[in-house]
């Protein structure tokens, strides 16, 4: 299982997320330059966190031009998975792998806080590891994590089912207290159609070790690795 | 040439500095304000033949990347003897 986390000129996360893949998973580690066009046989590739080409115009919107993210649209095409946390959830839809978008929080607030995610698909290869309808600690840390989208796609993201995380109570109610930025439905991680492009503002990378005040994000980290296990196997 | 792009957030999203902009300006004493919006304003100076070229040409900046569909609207004019403001 080799995990690619790519790198752009003003990312910060990627140092942690490279930490739990390496030091506390134990899985296969590289660095992917956002001006390499090979993902270098990267099972999983992860956007992490930070302020990609400094978020000039719009969060995300000049990355998603950078050469390695027309590799990362075929890889997810044939079905490679794609994980974007933070800043990389707002590249994946600014480059229309995920639909809506992530607009200022509600409070103009840059919020860094521990919130509780229900956990609404355990049937995904990012969270084969948690249990149906579990309730997640995980730390946020953004200025512009609201999410947005129309009406129409709104209705077929609940539909089908394609909202993974929701901001909800330590008892895993969703709730406008819980919501710590204004994003429609309480929405904190959506998939597409397909399963196999993940993005979520939270932060799983930082919460993978008890010394951090957690451990619910190793559950994802290990969620990834162990369905590239099964794959290989079977 | 020049254009000057003006973009803004959409009619449907919330847009949580024209509400905090509006209740300043209604401390200030300003209160006739029933709406503020926030966008952001674009000026691109670029090579055309003719007016009709630039005007395609910008649209499509605007399309491809100086505005993002989902939550924002774009109106521009194209100066054709413009120079930049100084």
């Amino acid at each position: 299982m080799k995990f690619g986390v790519v790198v752009f000129p003003g990312t910060w996360s990627d140092r942690d997320c490279g930490w739990v893949i390496d030091q506390v998973l134990g899985a296969e580690l590289q660095y992917l330059w956002h001006k390499d066009a090979d993902l270098k046989g990267s099972d999983c590739v992860i956007l992490p966190g930070g302020f990609a080409y400094g978020d000039y115009l719009r969060t995300g919107a000049i990355a998603r031009f950078a050469p390695v993210m027309e590799k990362i649209e075929e890889f997810a095409d044939r079905g490679g998975l794609v994980w974007g946390i933070c800043n990389g959830f707002q590249i994946l839809c600014e480059a229309g792998l995920l639909p809506g978008a992530l607009i200022r929080n509600a409070s103009l607030e840059y919020r860094c806080q521990w919130t509780n995610l229900a956990v609404e698909r355990t049937d995904l290869q990012f969270t084969s590891k948690c249990t149906e309808r579990e309730v997640i600690r995980v730390p946020i840390s953004h200025g512009e994590g609201n999410y947005f989208a129309d009406p129409a796609t709104l209705s077929r993201l609940e539909q089908r089912g394609q909202v993974v995380f929701r901001y909800c109570d330590d008892t895993g109610h969703v709730t406008n207290n819980a919501n710590p930025n204004g994003s429609m439905h309480n929405i904190a991680g959506i998939v597409n159609a397909r399963g196999n492009v993940l993005g979520m503002m939270p932060h799983p990378e930082r919460c993978a070790e008890a010394e951090l005040g957690g451990t619910d994000g190793l559950k994802l980290f290990r969620s990834v690795a162990e369905s590239a296990m099964k794959v290989l196997v079977s | 040439m020049i254009a000057r792009i003006v973009v803004t957030p959409k009619p449907v999203v919330n847009d949580p500095q024209g509400i905090t902009v509006k209740q300043g300006l209604a401390t200030l004493g300003f209160r006739e304000v029933s709406d503020v919006r926030i966008g952001k304003y674009i000026e691109v100076s670029l090579e055309a033949s003719s007016e009709h070229e630039a005007r395609q040409r910008v649209e499509s900046m605007c399309k491809q990347l100086l505005a993002n569909h989902v939550i924002e609207d774009y109106h521009f004019e194209i100066e054709t003897d413009g120079h930049r403001r100084k």
